[in-house]
């Protein structure tokens, strides 16, 4: 039943995507593109998706626990370090030069375009590479907080 | 570069199916719909991390638009760059950049703010300062 939730999340979660326009990187570049071809359409798709589950959160995390799992996983950290911000500054780098975020680029997939079959391997490994860091300096000092 | 329509309406509702797969997730897994974290639980270490439930979210994610494509008889528009070694740094950069962040434009841009957590506020603020930054640099600084 988890697993079931968990696939169907996953598939409207990818049709939000689809629908808003979003995993269209061009679309996303457009957006990101204020002195020129600026498209505001992903200001729609943020303030959309934050009301919805601003005021699902509200509703849901009044309850003692989830429906099928036995408690919220919520992120514990609290401090805003370099790392965040580092790490966010990068991430923003790369989602500016391709027009792709991890949500968008797993959804094109299956389209098999040349240049999504290039950084879907490659955002893992960096994701694994970023990990490994991690848990290099995890070991060394307090454990980090789980992530977002 | 591709111009593209302005889809307010479309937008809106895409964006509010988003909404309400991270609402589902947290009142019966309880779990934060952030993409980037989700594919890292695919990977190693496993610790608490249920990659089972992982992949099959990320299976939901690439069956959708196969559905879309039957549902609308239509494929989906999209063009993405073919520049192989400008689409290798920038996976690696979203890769590195959300793990090393703890989160995207799902985790922190949509779960995190409506959580009202500061970490998520400065992170979106930021990815969206150096995203226009890159965009506005290779469009119209460097040219593209």
């Amino acid at each position: 039943m988890r697993h079931a939730v968990n696939f169907l999340v996953g598939l409207i979660f990818g049709l939000g995507l689809l629908i808003s326009g979003m995993a269209n990187p061009a679309k996303v570049q457009n957006f990101l593109d204020l002195a020129g071809s600026f498209d505001p359409s992903l200001i729609f798709v943020m303030a959309s998706a934050l009301a919805v589950t601003f005021v699902g959160y509200r509703l849901v995390l009044r309850r003692e626990r989830p429906v099928l799992a036995e408690r919220f996983y919520l992120p514990s950290a609290s401090i805003i370090d370099g790392r965040l911000i580092l790490g966010a500054a990068m991430f923003g780098v790369g989602w500016g030069l391709s027009g792709f975020c991890p949500g968008p680029a797993i959804v094109s997939l299956p389209l098999l375009a040349n240049g999504t079959l290039i950084f879907v391997p490659a955002m893992l490994a960096g994701i694994g590479v970023a990990r490994l860091r991690m848990q290099g300096k995890a070991s060394r000092a307090d454990p980090v907080a789980q992530a977002e | 570069m591709t111009v593209t329509e302005f889809t307010p309406f479309a937008s809106s509702l895409g964006g509010a199916l988003i909404g309400v797969a991270a609402v589902m997730l947290m009142a019966l897994n309880g779990r934060i719909a952030g993409i980037s974290g989700i594919v890292g639980r695919l990977l190693p270490p496993y610790a608490g991390a249920d990659p089972v439930g992982a992949a099959c979210i990320v299976l939901g994610l690439i069956a959708s638009p196969l559905l879309y494509q039957a549902a609308t008889g239509a494929p989906v528009v999209q063009t993405v760059s073919d520049q192989g070694g400008l689409m290798a740094v920038a996976g690696l950069l979203v890769g590195f950049g959300t793990a090393a962040g703890g989160g995207c434009t799902s985790g922190h841009g949509v779960c995190g703010i409506a959580r009202l957590s500061p970490r998520s506020v400065v992170a979106t603020v930021t990815f969206m300062a150096t995203g226009f930054a890159t965009v506005g640099l290779m469009r119209h600084v460097i040219g593209g």
